[in-house]
């Protein structure tokens, strides 16, 4: 037997929501949303971790710009703070080098992680999930009971029906869906929070293509001020916090 | 100590079996650890000792190391982690996560980093031996 599931959800005991920032597709910006997300909880005074469990392609790390950070060791891994968030990224051990990982590898990581990680007592825990359907989803939906999503989609149709797929899933296997974020919009079409409203699920924001998004990768300063950030700090102050 | 929290693991999992098969009191735990993660023995069977319930008291853990074989799914070969010569850092961080194994360690015969861990990966709770 593997021992490790067994203590997940007391390691997540004192954490409070549990929020996975996901999407069918790849490049819709959902490490952007997981960290400034993380970062706007924090902002509002609560204890914020935000755990990277795109293993294969991390990039919150790159957007909150962490250097020269480790975890501690006392009975498990203690995550670093990094920008007052609690933060843990495969990055801590794999530094800057690709990590090839197949499906069972990043299920056994993704165990390993949850199973020796004291968070402490969290408000919140933001996961930054890799695209798809994959084993990540699985695995979190089978092992963390509390776990909620928050969907991310751009305009493009592609990026939609993909999550339309992954939404059909989540509600089969009846996971709390906080809504949908339409990012890089490039106009002032309403058919995606149409369409979202279709699945039963609460459009959270419209939010326009931001051509200053890249300069701020790396600098939290720069990136409290862009157009991502402001309104998700309004999702979370209208659909988390209160 | 990491040791804990897999020690905290082992002990959680071996209730849970004891729980569901109305096990009173436990004679013996049967645990493997996988050459690969590293777990430092002493610490890991004095974590377990300070963390076993009451009815554990009597209970005796067995520790059994488990080789670690790694077979490369490009060229099919396979060798033993144990031939690789890992640095300090790198062997800390495949202790904390095994499968960073697959950063730093390439196959031997063909450079692929594309190899399965076929056996003796990490902690494993083989079974428990108990009375009802």
């Amino acid at each position: 037997m593997d021992p490790r599931t067994t203590v997940i959800n007391e390691r997540l005991r004192r954490t409070g929501r549990i929020i996975a920032v996901s999407s069918g597709k790849g490049g819709v910006g959902k490490s952007l949303v997981a960290t400034t997300l993380a970062l706007a909880l924090a902002q509002k005074g609560c204890k914020v971790g935000l755990f990277d469990l795109d293993f294969t392609s991390p990039s919150t790390h790159l957007i909150l710009g962490v250097k020269d950070v480790q975890p501690k060791e006392d009975k498990g891994i203690i995550p670093p703070v990094v920008k007052g968030l609690a933060y843990m990224s495969l990055i801590h051990f794999s530094g800057d080098q690709a990590a090839p990982l197949r499906g069972a590898d990043v299920s056994n990581a993704l165990i390993e992680l949850l199973a020796v990680t004291q968070w402490g007592e969290l408000d919140f825990l933001v996961l930054d999930m890799p695209p798809g359907i994959g084993d990540a989803v699985l695995d979190l939906v089978r092992l963390v009971k509390r776990i909620e999503f928050l969907i991310v989609t751009t305009p493009s149709r592609l990026a939609f029906e993909t999550v339309k797929k992954q939404v059909r899933l989540l509600q089969d296997l009846k996971v709390p869906i906080i809504g949908v974020v339409e990012n890089m919009k490039m106009n002032q079409a309403e058919n995606i929070a149409q369409e979202t409203a279709k699945l039963g699920l609460k459009f959270l924001a419209g939010i326009p293509y931001d051509a200053q998004v890249e300069d701020a990768i790396g600098d939290v300063t720069k990136l409290h001020d862009t157009t991502i950030a402001k309104r998700i700090r309004k999702v979370a102050a209208t659909n988390i916090t209160q | 100590m990491h040791e804990w929290a897999l020690a905290e693991a082992v002990i959680t999992a071996a209730q849970q079996i004891a729980e569901k098969e109305k096990l009173k009191e436990i004679k013996e735990v049967n645990i493997k650890i996988g050459e690969l993660q590293q777990v430092e023995r002493d610490i890991f069977r004095f974590a377990l000792s300070q963390l076993k319930p009451a009815g554990f008291k009597n209970a005796t853990f067995h520790i059994s190391t488990a080789k670690t074989t790694l077979n490369c799914r490009v060229c099919e070969h396979t060798w033993l982690f144990s031939e690789n010569k890992l640095d300090e850092d790198t062997a800390e961080a495949i202790h904390f996560v095994p499968e960073v194994a697959h950063v730093y360690i390439k196959c031997p015969k063909c450079g692929s980093p594309d190899f399965e861990i076929s056996e003796g990966r990490g902690v494993w709770l083989e079974n428990i031996k108990g009375v009802r």
